[in-house]
């Protein structure tokens, strides 16, 4: 761990300082940006995994009755796997330049994302009917948070793509949008990610 | 992600935001400088009716007949809102969005924050928690009484005060600053890690840096437990949800709740609630580091091992939560695990102290505010550190927790010692701020009123402890156990609270005094080697460092090296103008 | 100068405020002495540290005030000394931890034999239950709780109902007898706590909890509500007796049982758990509340 060796550095001897007056004062490669979402990312990851793990231990008690999964929630994931292909589409365009690419990608990703919520709120809607609600038991009540708690993250990507979007149709060139495109994507598959964790959990409990 | 190899580079020049009118320039702001003020302004001023509110609940407990302004109910509102404004809207708002944005950018090297819009939208959502909390004052059935640990079942149960509206503002406001904590978190990290100056390595970041980067690191890592915690909590309030509920009676009534488990909620609480601590605690040991090199005229002693110590607090501070819940109710099992995490954890803690201490050992000491504040954290940091120790080892816990000396141990340890860094700090880097210097003989007041006072009142509360006097009582009222002499120790530890709370007017009044018409400050007025007084305008201009940027050859602690043409060699003097022996005199060991 | 004096007033005023202070521990009347043990160890540990630190604090203060003449010494790190000092810590830190630990194992492994007594709490006051002759708690639940039945115990139980019911604040316990506490609560968290027993633990609703102890000195000790509980906290109070054990027993026989206090109440709760299991609100049952 390249982070982790710098701390045996002894800035005050002579040898070190050779070495770091070249020093750039960046740690990563990566744009700030990139950084930043990986970051976010991590930030994310804590906050599923705790409720991943508040789940089990809630499970446990005896008051536990699992929910129905319906046939729905496999739609919507293929749904959500073809949005994350699409924003991948638009990624892979953007490296090669390809503006038609780009343009078809983003917005399959994005109308995709869209129907992707619509489908989750359909869910929500048959469960209700069939007298799931959250007060009658905690795996309904965890079903409602865990998914509200995606689409919210969902929601947000959707605002970036949102702009990412309107620059494109300003006419901003490749160079200019890849930086976008790359976050949007990768925001993207670390949802889906989510998504197929959060709907392992429920299929398996 | 690639490690960049260390080779030539420039760094890049990046565009700033400019501001255009008055309201971009200092409202709506996306200079970090301004932030930090902003932030600075509305955690003090939220500070400042927690402040008040420990006044009310003082006179309370030390005159229990003689005041009669507050009913119980009110008690129990002021003792958990001044606990969460304090931690939270205080003191983690000042360090990080506080002193974290303001020195930052300046002492890495950088222009700004790497997200300047991230960070002004940051605040903004800051204020609006800060004025939810506020809201809650005026809804039907006040704040929530609950104690700032919201325990489940009563924090949402009638038999609290606030158990309505109160409740749930508390817990959205928490969840509206955590959005906004963790936009101002994603941009500390990432300016710290991206956006430094040249020959700024890791290892060559003074420790205030070092603080506050590893503060928001844990903060980004913990606060997710406060928030699953709160959601689920509010969602149990709101919706009747059963996350923490288990079968209960409320006042009498069978309620529809059940199957759920309130020590769940406390682990979650904690699992935030104790690198909090350190989320306070970090920032204040690397301010202070930098405050005792600065002001005894020497390099820190043992750089790398603070550095060192104060990664491993951070990780540490991941495994030790539970020895809050010692006696919860929780598996007793935990116990012998959490005790010894917590006892390891004092060993990079005391040696921290070791450090300080050393620092002054051999240096050139000059009792400057900055350094008397800095000497109060140390006596009051001690001390506070040392009964964490009675605490943290579980079977002396059995018998002290909840008492009043749990009470004087914490506000001891994270309230007055982080509260005298943030005053030392203040008066350290007040002429920086403002360009004038902090009347001395007014400092000098409020540092022995603040410090003695402080320490008069927390001193004896912990006895209080001993006898078994608990916190969270309105009232103690007759027992066989307490004698009469206590409550008089209680009313000589409010009476000392009311001069120390008064005493801070002196700070105020020194403060907006020399704001307006204090004197002058000459440039780099303590001679400190860190970059933020380097700056060609002082207080540093939009951009902090004018037309090129400073490039780094030392480390920030090279105080008295021997060859040099002054007692210091601020970081980016370049290696032939520093005296006639060069830059890089130190030997190894 | 005057720095470093009043550093050394402030620890020397530390030093003597803990000997000469009348604010310490109440004398001790249970078998927790190895807590207040570990207590002393802890302070003679702390303490000398804290002096030493302080002084030799007080003592730079003194010896290296500013001077414009000199330098002070540049010496980046000391790894010899500050090995040292870690290796000492170490050593305290274990001379603390290890009796804490022992002390610890013996609080949370209850003996054989140790006479089993229930504390049952409620928003704002306690009650308790004796097993009675069988020396078996019966079962019990929040839904049973009625007026008739304040404690929630299954009716249908035989275990139950012989238990004794003490439906007031005080509570008698024989001298020398270890006494295993197992705690339940109805609504909130709640805590038991005698500070002349030194043990304390929380209540929990929705599970039990528990602690041991040997009352060693007879007398009328103060129990206090230690966790807060809502407004009412402050006035939660209760009164452990502890006495000989014939003054216990005649105290005991005077109680009423479960049966006893049902009969006279004149009507009884007979459905038991098995009426309320089938009233409660399933998931998919259209008739649970509707809140979301």
């Amino acid at each position: 761990m390249s982070l982790f060796s710098q701390l045996a550095e002894k800035p005050w001897a002579a040898e070190q300082a050779a070495i770091d007056d070249l020093h750039s004062g960046g740690e990563f490669t990566l744009p700030a940006p990139q950084v930043g979402l990986r970051v976010f990312l991590g930030f994310a990851s804590v906050l599923f995994t705790l409720f991943i793990v508040v789940y089990v231990e809630r499970m446990v008690f005896s008051d536990w009755h699992a929910l129905p999964e319906p046939w729905l929630l496999w739609v919507n994931t293929a749904i959500l796997v073809f949005s994350s292909a699409g924003l991948q589409w638009a990624w892979v365009s953007a490296d090669k330049n390809q503006a038609d690419g780009v343009k078809k990608g983003l917005y399959v990703g994005g109308v995709l994302a869209f129907a992707f919520l619509t489908g989750q709120f359909l869910v929500w809607q048959q469960l209700v009917n069939m007298g799931y609600y959250a007060s009658s038991n905690p795996a309904s009540a965890f079903f409602y948070l865990l998914t509200a708690l995606h689409a919210v993250h969902l929601l947000g990507g959707l605002v970036a793509w949102g702009r990412t979007a309107v620059k494109l149709q300003n006419g901003l060139s490749m160079a200019q949008l890849r930086g976008s495109i790359e976050l949007c994507a990768v925001y993207w598959h670390f949802l889906l990610v989510v998504w197929i964790v959060l709907f392992g959990l429920l299929l398996f409990t | 992600m690639a490690y960049v190899a260390p080779a030539p580079a420039e760094v890049e020049e990046v565009e700033l935001y400019h501001a255009h009118s008055f309201i971009t320039k200092y409202v709506f702001s996306q200079d970090a400088k301004v932030i930090a003020i902003q932030y600075s302004s509305v955690a003090i001023a939220i500070g400042v009716v927690g402040l008040v509110l420990s006044s009310l609940m003082r006179l309370q407990l030390g005159f229990p007949e003689s005041f009669s302004l507050i009913d119980p109910a009110q008690y129990y509102q002021f003792i958990t809102m001044h606990g969460m404004i304090m931690v939270v809207y205080l003191l983690t708002a000042l360090f990080l969005g506080g002193f974290g944005n303001y020195l930052i950018p300046l002492m890495v090297g950088a222009r700004d924050m790497v997200f300047p819009y991230v960070n002004m939208m940051s605040f903004w959502i800051y204020l609006f928690a800060v004025l939810l909390l506020v809201a809650s004052f005026f809804v039907p059935g006040g704040p929530t009484g609950a104690g700032w640990t919201l325990y489940p079942p009563q924090a949402i149960l009638p038999g609290t005060p606030g158990s309505g509206g109160g409740i749930i503002l508390m817990l959205v406001s928490l969840v509206f600053f955590i959005i906004g904590f963790t936009m101002g978190g994603l941009n500390y990290v990432v300016t710290v890690l991206q956006a430094r100056t040249r020959g700024m390595t890791l290892m060559r970041m003074p420790l205030t840096i070092w603080g506050i980067f590893i503060a928001t690191v844990l903060a980004l890592l913990a606060f997710p437990a406060l928030f699953v915690g709160g959601v689920m909590l509010l969602l149990d309030k709101v919706l009747q949800t059963s996350f923490f509920m288990p079968v209960i009676l409320s006042l009498g009534e069978q309620l529809e709740y059940g199957g759920g488990s309130p020590i769940l909620f406390q682990h979650l609480f904690w699992f935030f609630g104790h690198p909090e601590v350190y989320i306070v605690a970090l920032p204040a040991f690397g301010v202070v580091s930098d405050l005792i090199s600065v002001h005894s005229r020497r390099n820190i002693f043992g750089y790398r091992m603070m550095v060192w110590a104060l990664v491993a607090i951070g990780g540490i501070s991941f495994i030790v939560w539970a020895h809050h819940m010692y006696v919860s109710g929780m598996n007793p099992w935990f116990g012998f695990f959490f005790a010894t995490t917590t006892l390891i954890i004092a060993i990079p803690t005391a040696l921290k102290v070791y450090n300080w201490v050393l620092t002054l050992w051999k240096g050139n000491i000059r009792f400057t505010i900055p350094m008397l504040f800095a000497l109060g954290f140390i006596v009051t940091f001690t001390n506070g550190g040392i009964t964490g120790l009675f605490l943290g080892n579980v079977a002396i816990d059995v018998p002290l927790s909840d008492t009043m000396f749990v009470v004087a141990h914490f506000h001891m340890v994270m309230g007055v010692a982080p509260l005298m860094v943030i005053f030392g700090a203040i008066y350290h880097w007040f002429p920086l701020m403002s360009g004038r210097m902090m009347d001395e003989t007014l400092g000098k007041i409020h540092f022995w009123v603040t410090f003695l006072g402080a320490y008069l009142i927390f001193l004896p509360m912990h006895y209080l402890g001993f006898l078994g006097v608990p916190r969270r009582y309105f009232e103690m009222g007759e027992t066989n156990f307490i004698p009469a002499s206590a409550q008089s120790l209680s009313a000589f530890i409010t009476v000392v609270t009311v001069i120390v709370g008064v005493a801070q007017i002196v700070f105020f009044y020194n403060l907006f005094k020399s704001m307006k018409s204090g004197e002058i400050a000459e440039k780099n007025p303590w001679k400190a080697a860190s970059l933020e007084w380097q700056t060609p305008d002082q207080p540093p201009g939009h951009g902090n460092f004018g037309a090129e940027l400073p490039v780094v050859y030392r480390w920030a602690y090279a105080y008295g090296v021997p060859g040099a043409k002054e007692d210091f060699v601020p970081q980016n003097l370049h290696p032939d103008e520093v005296g006639e022996a060069g830059a890089h005199e130190a030997s190894e060991e | 100068m005057f720095v470093a004096v009043m550093l050394v007033l402030v620890t020397v005023g530390t030093v003597l405020f803990h000997l000469l202070s009348p604010w310490y521990f109440t004398p001790i009347a249970s078998n927790w002495s190895a807590m207040d043990t570990t207590i002393d160890i802890t302070f003679w540990v702390t303490g000398a540290v804290f002096v030493a630190v302080i002084f030799f604090t007080a003592y730079c203060a003194y010896k290296y005030k500013y001077d414009a003449n000199r330098r002070s010494e540049y010496e980046p790190e000391n790894k010899k000394l500050e090995a040292w000092l870690i290796t000492l810590t170490t050593l305290g830190v274990i001379v603390m931890l290890a009796p804490g630990l022992f002390a610890w194992n013996e609080f949370v492994t209850v003996p054989k034999g140790a006479a089993k007594v229930e504390v049952f709490a409620k928003q704002w006051g306690w009650a308790y239950r004796f097993p009675g002759a069988d020396g078996v708690l019966g079962k019990s639940g929040v839904k049973l709780i009625s007026d008739n039945n304040p404690f929630g115990i299954d009716p249908k139980d035989p275990k139950g109902q012989d238990d004794i019911l003490i439906n007031d604040s005080e509570m008698h316990l024989p001298l020398n007898k270890p006494v295993h506490l197992l705690f339940r609560s109805v609504d909130v968290l709640h805590n038991f706590f005698v500070p002349q027993f030194r043990a304390k633990m929380d209540i929990i609703p929705g599970t039990v909890t528990y602690y041991w102890f040997t009352p060693t000195r007879t007398g009328s000790f103060d129990a206090l509500c230690f966790e807060l509980c809502g407004t009412g906290h402050y006035n939660m109070r209760g009164k452990v007796v502890v006495e000989e054990e014939d003054a216990f027993k005649a105290w005991l026989a005077k109680q009423p049982t479960f049966a006893k206090s049902m009969a006279k109440a004149g009507t009884a709760a007979e459905k038991g758990f098995a009426k309320l299991d089938s009233e409660l609100a399933k998931p998919g049952n259209k008739n649970s509340k509707r809140v979301f």
